[in-house]
């Protein structure tokens, strides 16, 4: 059990996928605009990495290793990430309409979100069981969902700020994120 | 015919600098930042990534008129997570050393926006001789910015280069962390746009994507902002 705190706390805030990891750079830039699209994003994201970590973790010990096919992993993941994607999107579309209408429109951006891919393929190098996995997943999840959450608030005084005309945009928001990181390097050490 | 010619080394060159996907396009923003904690990191990650963005080129341009237009993003990411797994038998082969520091970044060219962004919007639609132009442009164009990065994050940060010790008074290791890297790449897009002298794009990722009129995303994001105004 305490274990599972540690992988949960770590994957969310230690190596937190976005600020200390760099996976999902784009999403956290294009979508961290407002709170509610941000919340949006995290949570969809948080859904599919978990029902994709289930699905790769089973195709890779049920098919990949018996077969002697490990090195095929990046290519089944891939795939298997993109059927996903559109079959979570198929099913709220027809099931639950009201959560398609609030997540609909980010789904099809997960597919090329490489901290999806880059979760599963973590959790086989790692050789987490199962759970493990989906603790791992989850975590990740939340640590994005938390790093798109608080820098969306971020950018929302950095807009309202006078900047020099060169850092206006990009710039800016990208120096932005890298104070967002520095306060969640306060947590490096949390598990000696 | 002189048209054509001209076009050719546009083709090549337009990547390196008019339209350099990472400072000017800003795609790829995750390998970017992930790998340039060393020049030579930055190096072997834009090398690798300009192959498979080469190969994946040629081939979706060969097959070009046999992929199906409705499964075609799906086919382009198959022919490139092909490749990638290439180039990671050979650098796992060849050159060990380069193989452990890029890591799991290797794996994720699969989803690197810049090459799946090559193969939608210029791939699908020129030959095989134009399409390996752009995607060698492309690639280096990557390569510089990513050695550049990395040059500079290796030498504030460690007070080395390229593995010779340049004897810095003062190192600040902050930048080979990764708030260095935001940093780095925030100064370093405000030089270019300064040096440019344009007015640098307000909005970031989506609207430079080639995939974003068909994106529902942005397509949201757009009528939002329509709504705003």
């Amino acid at each position: 059990m305490k274990e599972l705190l540690v992988i949960l706390l770590s994957a969310m805030l230690v190596d937190n996928f976005v600020l200390s990891k760099f996976m999902g750079i784009c999403p956290f830039l294009g979508v961290s605009k407002k709170l509610d699209s941000a919340v949006g994003m995290g949570i969809a994201v948080t859904f599919v990495m978990i029902c994709a970590t289930v699905c790769t973790a089973l195709v890779y010990s049920l098919i990949l290793v018996p077969m002697e096919l490990e090195y095929l992993k990046t290519i089944a993941f891939i795939l298997i990430i993109a059927l996903f994607v559109q079959i979570v999107e198929m099913i709220l579309k027809k099931k639950v309409p009201s959560l398609y209408k609030a997540l609909g429109v980010y789904l099809p951006l997960i597919t090329t979100n490489c901290a999806v891919l880059g979760v599963t393929i973590l959790n086989i190098d790692n050789s987490y069981t199962m759970l493990q996995s989906v603790i791992n997943s989850l975590g990740a999840g939340l640590g994005f969902t938390l790093a798109l959450v608080i820098f969306s608030g971020v950018r929302s005084r950095v807009n309202s700020a006078d900047i020099p005309e060169t850092f206006m945009g990009i710039p800016s928001t990208l120096i932005a994120g890298s104070i967002v990181s520095v306060s969640f390097m306060g947590f490096s050490g949390l598990f000696g | 015919m002189a048209e054509q010619k001209k076009s050719n080394l546009y083709e090549l060159t337009k990547g390196i600098i008019k339209e350099n996907p990472t400072l000017v396009t800003l795609l790829g923003m995750c390998p970017t930042l992930a790998v340039t904690t060393m020049a030579s990191n930055g190096i072997g990650m834009g090398l690798a990534t300009t192959f498979v963005l080469v190969c994946s080129n040629i081939v979706i341009s060969l097959l070009k008129n046999v992929i199906p237009k409705a499964v075609r993003l799906p086919c382009f990411i198959v022919i490139i997570a092909g490749f990638v797994t290439l180039i990671e038998f050979l650098l796992k082969g060849y050159i060990p050393a380069l193989y452990d520091s890029l890591g799991l970044f290797l794996s994720l060219i699969t989803v690197n926006c810049i090459i799946l962004g090559r193969a939608e919007a210029f791939a699908s639609k020129n030959g095989i001789f134009k399409s390996a132009l752009d995607g060698l442009g492309m690639g280096l164009g990557f390569t510089l910015s990513l050695f550049t990065m990395g040059s500079i994050r290796e030498i504030i940060g460690t007070g080395q280069w390229m593995g010779i010790n340049l004897h810095l008074p003062v190192t600040m290791t902050l930048f080979i962390m990764p708030a260095g890297g935001f940093f780095t790449l925030g100064v370093v897009i405000a030089l270019v746009n300064k040096l440019a002298n344009k007015k640098p794009p307000k909005e970031i990722g989506c609207s430079a994507c080639p995939n974003a009129k068909n994106c529902p995303t942005f397509n949201k994001q757009l009528a939002d902002k329509e709504v705003e105004e």
